[in-house]
């Protein structure tokens, strides 16, 4: 399965200035396992060591969002795409 | 000196301050990590090259320990992420509060103290650390809680020629300390009070809430220590612990630096309250000792008389190797005050800055 990670700004100079980059994996977790492969300072920008989504980081799986149950059991079928944006929360002034 | 380099960690960013006229100016000519914290920066002058090296927390996206090699200019991120908790460890690192570099023994050997409460080790100047799992594995952890800050290691004092000595200071934890190279650590609170609990439960073998803690390299087996209830002073490396408050105009604070050469002379930013963080009576002041806290002296020449309501945190007071030494606090307000002549003088170095989180100087050329 490949799928489209769609990058936020902030983190595109970690994908070459790249908008998108690709993934494979049938899992949101495998997909991103692969993603730290190639592309490990992003990949840590948005998973901790433990393997779990930032707190304040929110994914998009075809436009649902991942953040309640397992995110990393989410399925990514071929051709979906995957969104991240920084939650509103988490900022301070 | 020739170039002095002072590292200013903010709320949103690190500046990059340099001297080259024996520390009488300073030029804030570099800004890094635009809107990003910076708790802990250090310069590591042990090898010919100096490395900076900060702890930076990227907001959403999570913790970064990274370095420069060109001071400042150009900040290196290690492929390998250089500062993780082991997977199954259920922990993830939230933020890096101390990178201490080791002892002229160990010119490799950099240590870093995180949130939650655990030490981490490199010994190849800061590429990547190793948990030390003594610490994360000691039996006390599970009843140590955070201070106001998170549960933070935020100080780490190696021995300067013992290299399996290290002490460490966690709040609300205490301070702890290895002999044996991280194997097994030993609380080392004795004597330290925690003031808010019932009488009869005042002087816990751990659970103080430490906020600084530093010592004179000639002299390590003697302590001063910062902590939420009061300020002290240990004779035996943290085996006993005895208040040197009297004189002082408040026992709370953050922020305390030994002088480089003088054991018996200490500088302390003492703040009103716990629950009043400003300084005493708004006066912006300094105090120092020249008898390892007999007596206690403010020493203000040169700071602002109007009255000032901005606090100094725990790693925003730094003293360098000058001859007179220099010492420097930032304060919330987001202003640097240096003085070049052990503290008899201050002057204003830097200004209109975010809240300064962490501050440290070397001399690098």
């Amino acid at each position: 399965m490949t799928s489209r990670l769609l990058l936020p700004a902030a983190l595109r100079r970690y994908a070459g200035d790249q908008a998108e980059v690709e993934m494979s994996g049938g899992t949101l977790g495998e997909a991103l396992d692969d993603l730290a492969q190639r592309l490990p300072q992003l990949e840590r920008r948005l998973r901790d060591e433990q393997g779990q989504l930032r707190p304040h980081v929110l994914m998009f799986v075809d436009g649902v969002s991942v953040r309640s149950g397992a995110p990393m059991e989410t399925s990514v079928g071929d051709g979906a795409e995957v969104f991240v944006a920084p939650a509103v929360s988490g900022g301070r002034s | 000196m020739g170039l002095a380099v002072l590292l200013i960690g903010t709320r949103k960013g690190l500046m990059i301050a340099r001297s080259t006229d024996d520390r009488r100016t300073w030029t804030v000519d570099d800004f890094q990590f635009l809107n990003q914290e910076v708790y802990s920066v250090a310069i590591d002058t042990r090898r010919e090259r100096p490395r900076i090296l900060a702890g930076v927390g990227e907001g959403h996206w999570g913790p970064l320990l990274t370095y420069s090699d060109d001071l400042g200019k150009s900040w290196t991120e290690p492929e390998e992420p250089p500062i993780g908790f082991p997977p199954g460890s259920e922990a993830s690192v939230a933020r890096v509060w101390q990178i201490q570099p080791a002892t002229d023994q160990q010119p490799d050997v950099i240590y870093a103290g995180v949130e939650p409460h655990a030490l981490f080790r490199s010994e190849d100047r800061g590429e990547s650390f190793a948990l030390v799992q003594g610490l994360w594995e000691h039996p006390d952890r599970p009843s140590w809680v955070p201070g106001g800050g998170g549960a933070c290691l935020h100080t780490v004092l190696p021995h300067p020629t013992d290299p399996d000595d290290v002490l460490v200071a966690m709040s609300a934890a205490g301070v702890y300390r290895t002999r044996d190279g991280g194997a097994t650590w030993h609380a080392a609170n004795r004597g330290i009070q925690v003031a808010h609990v019932p009488e009869d439960q005042r002087f816990p073998e751990f659970g103080q809430c430490v906020h600084k803690v530093a010592f004179h390299p000639d002299r390590p087996q003697r302590l001063f220590a910062q902590n939420h209830f009061g300020v002290y002073r240990s004779e035996d490396r943290g085996d006993s612990w005895t208040a040197i408050e009297s004189g002082l105009p408040s026992n709370f604070g953050f922020a305390l630096v030994a002088h480089p050469r003088r054991p018996d002379t200490l500088y302390l930013f003492p703040l009103q309250a716990d629950a009043e963080r400003f300084p005493p009576d708004a006066k912006l002041r300094v105090y120092r000792t020249e008898d390892a806290g007999e007596n206690w002296e403010p020493v203000a020449k040169g700071l602002p008389t109007e009255p000032y309501y901005a606090a100094v945190l725990r790693d925003a007071m730094v003293a360098d190797s000058g001859d007179p030494v220099g010492v420097y606090f930032g304060t919330r307000l987001g202003e640097v005050y240096a003085s070049r002549d052990d503290g008899d003088t201050w002057s204003l170095i830097a200004s209109h800055l975010p809240d300064i989180l962490s501050v440290r100087v070397a001399e690098v050329a």
